[in-house]
């Protein structure tokens, strides 16, 4: 929390170079009544996100219309973050973002940005409390297209592309790439109706990517419907439920 | 009174109305389905038994066939006339027609063909006048639904959406040159004025293909002002026929669409490549661009391309073609039009 007297450390993301500039001369203006320090720019989610990973940032002003990773997503990405910075986001024009905003109570500045309103929102990160991640992941339209992964106070970004499945274990979900295993604190039922597209239940405790699956195998030990998933890449067999045993039918 | 079509109003309602031509094979085609699937349904109600239905038909069919091909056949011939004289006198006059051929069919029907199932001279020419009448309401609600005045408060209503996007974003991108560039934003507030007076203008007309070109390079000016080096363009316009007529704001959705999917989501950016060309008596618009991985084609693309094409086909009909396609990563956009001049 901040106290007032503080300097507040802010981070720009957006892709257009004239709307950064644009916010850098806007807080210039702020600072007489609300001091405040630019820590960097970022030109999308990801080096917005690896700015956060390298700086203390109290502040993200953070455009939503972004290449490669948008700002929705990475917003829901530092949610995720132990002690995560205030988001104020900022837009030309989105209808979608700004109606699933309203309806989740989660503050935006429309561009072309007044500096009252900016000071207005600047100050409001100080007494309100931070949009939850349950907010913005119901104001979110797509899925994202990363898994982060929060280890001693960095984000790992684990492309979704990269996950082979996802595993319910008490209460952290394992995520599989080839490589190595992950751990996030997810529900995996959740997990399971953001990525319907991309992933399968084969199991209560289990989803698999459809293009990891690479066969099934019969009279598979410990699975009570006789089947297991054959894991591309690893070889690994995960246990198909009897209840999931349609997937079994569809995939054959 | 002729005139009246050219400034045909989106509010124009009844005032246009006229018979549709009967000369038409579709019409004629149209017609006889209509009036036959009445029959059919006739007879369907009247047949004593299932097995009867067809008898029935072909006595309803013998009686109302004369009449259908008569009032179509005097119809054809009399078009002229009939149009001459407005729709109500045209319709008052089919039915004074029609009531001549069914009493005539009436009178001579007992002697060479049965009067359908004991109907009696009223019923005979109640059915007449209420199958001519459905079939006219159909051939005159087919006319609203396809009049140009619709087609073209729906083109206007659709031209109207550049996305408000790029006019809030070019904007911002205006403001924060003030300080810095004044002479920079001058320039681009005129272009953004220069666009929209295109805009907003009732673009009823063609316009030469070198304007068009022009505001797509001044659009794709001020999109150059908030992307900086990632948006690349390349024109090719070196055969392009200066002269040739268009419908005005045919390039710049297209342009639009590029940089807003095909651009925007690329973070290295991408190249735009536009080429206008002459090709025999046609004129070539063909535009490529990157195409993003993970992007859907939504719907707002759909709309604009839609909104082309239904332009495209209400200047030229048939002649005109637009395509487009996925290859090696890019997108393309190809349209030809057939190459008319002003004077021509």
């Amino acid at each position: 929390m901040l106290v007032e007297k503080d300097v507040a450390r802010i981070l720009i993301a957006d892709d257009e170079s004239p709307a950064r500039a644009r916010l850098r001369d806007l807080l210039d203006e702020c600072r007489e009544s609300f001091p405040l320090a630019i820590v960097d720019e970022a030109r999308n989610g990801r080096e917005a996100l690896e700015v956060l990973n390298r700086e203390d940032v109290d502040i993200v002003l953070l455009d939503i219309r972004m290449p490669e990773i948008d700002g929705m997503e990475a917003a829901r990405h530092i949610a995720g973050m132990a002690d995560p910075p205030s988001i104020i986001f900022t837009t030309a024009f989105d209808s979608y973002a700004i109606k699933a905003f309203e309806v989740n109570a989660i503050d935006y500045l429309l561009k072309p940005i007044r500096v009252e309103r900016l000071l207005a929102a600047l100050n409001k990160t100080r007494a309100a409390p931070k949009p939850s991640r349950d907010a913005l992941d119901a104001a979110a339209n797509q899925p994202r297209r990363h898994l982060s992964v929060h280890e001693r106070g960095k984000i790992i970004l684990v492309p979704l592309a990269d996950v082979l499945y996802l595993r319910a274990e008490l209460k952290y979900v394992t995520v599989r790439t080839v490589d190595r295993e992950f751990l996030v604190e997810e529900s995996l039922t959740r997990l399971e109706e953001e990525f319907s597209d991309a992933f399968v239940r084969v199991h209560r405790n289990c989803l698999v990517a459809r293009s990891a699956i690479s066969g099934f195998e019969r009279n598979a030990e410990d699975s009570d419907s006789g089947w297991a998933v054959v894991v591309r890449g690893t070889g690994e067999k995960l246990p198909v439920s009897r209840r999931q045993h349609h997937v079994v039918k569809q995939f054959r | 009174m002729a005139k009246c079509g050219a400034v045909a109003s989106i509010n124009q309602t009844g005032a246009g109305i006229r018979l549709p031509n009967f000369c038409n094979l579709g019409v004629m085609l149209r017609s006889l389905l209509l009036v036959n699937a009445l029959l059919a349904a006739a007879a369907v109600i009247r047949a004593p038994s299932a097995n009867t239905i067809w008898l029935e038909f072909l006595v309803l069919a013998a009686f109302g066939e004369p009449v259908l091909i008569a009032s179509l056949m005097a119809l054809c011939a009399a078009r002229r006339f009939l149009n001459a004289i407005g729709y109500v006198g045209a319709i008052a006059l089919l039915a004074v027609f029609e009531l001549g051929v069914t009493s005539l069919l009436f009178e001579g029907s007992s002697s060479f063909m049965p009067v359908p199932g004991n109907m009696t001279y009223g019923q005979v020419v109640f059915v007449t006048f209420f199958v001519t009448a459905i079939t006219l309401g159909y051939f005159d609600l087919r006319a609203r639904a396809l009049s140009p005045a619709v087609a073209e408060a729906r083109i206007q209503a659709l031209q109207a959406r550049i996305r408000p996007h790029f006019l809030y974003n070019s904007i911002n991108a205006v403001l924060s040159l003030i300080r810095t560039e004044p002479r920079r934003a001058e320039r681009a507030l005129e272009d953004l004025a220069d666009l929209f007076r295109v805009l907003m203008a009732e673009n009823r007309t063609l316009a030469p293909i070198a304007g068009e070109v022009e505001l797509a390079r001044q659009y794709l000016a001020l999109e150059s002002l908030r992307l900086g080096d990632r948006l690349r363009v390349t024109w090719d316009t070196a055969t392009m026929p200066a002269d040739a007529m268009v419908p005005p704001l045919i390039l710049q959705p297209l342009v639009e669409n590029a940089v807003y999917h095909g651009i925007e989501p690329m973070e290295a950016g991408g190249e735009i490549v536009i080429v206008v060309a002459r090709e025999a008596e046609r004129v070539r618009m063909e535009l490529t661009n990157p195409l993003p991985g993970a992007t859907k084609r939504t719907a707002g693309n759909r709309m604009a391309i839609n909104n082309i094409r239904e332009r495209l086909q209400l200047h030229y009909d048939a002649e005109a073609s637009m395509s487009s396609e996925v290859r090696d990563g890019r997108y393309r956009v190809t349209i030809r039009v057939p190459y008319l001049t002003a004077g021509a």
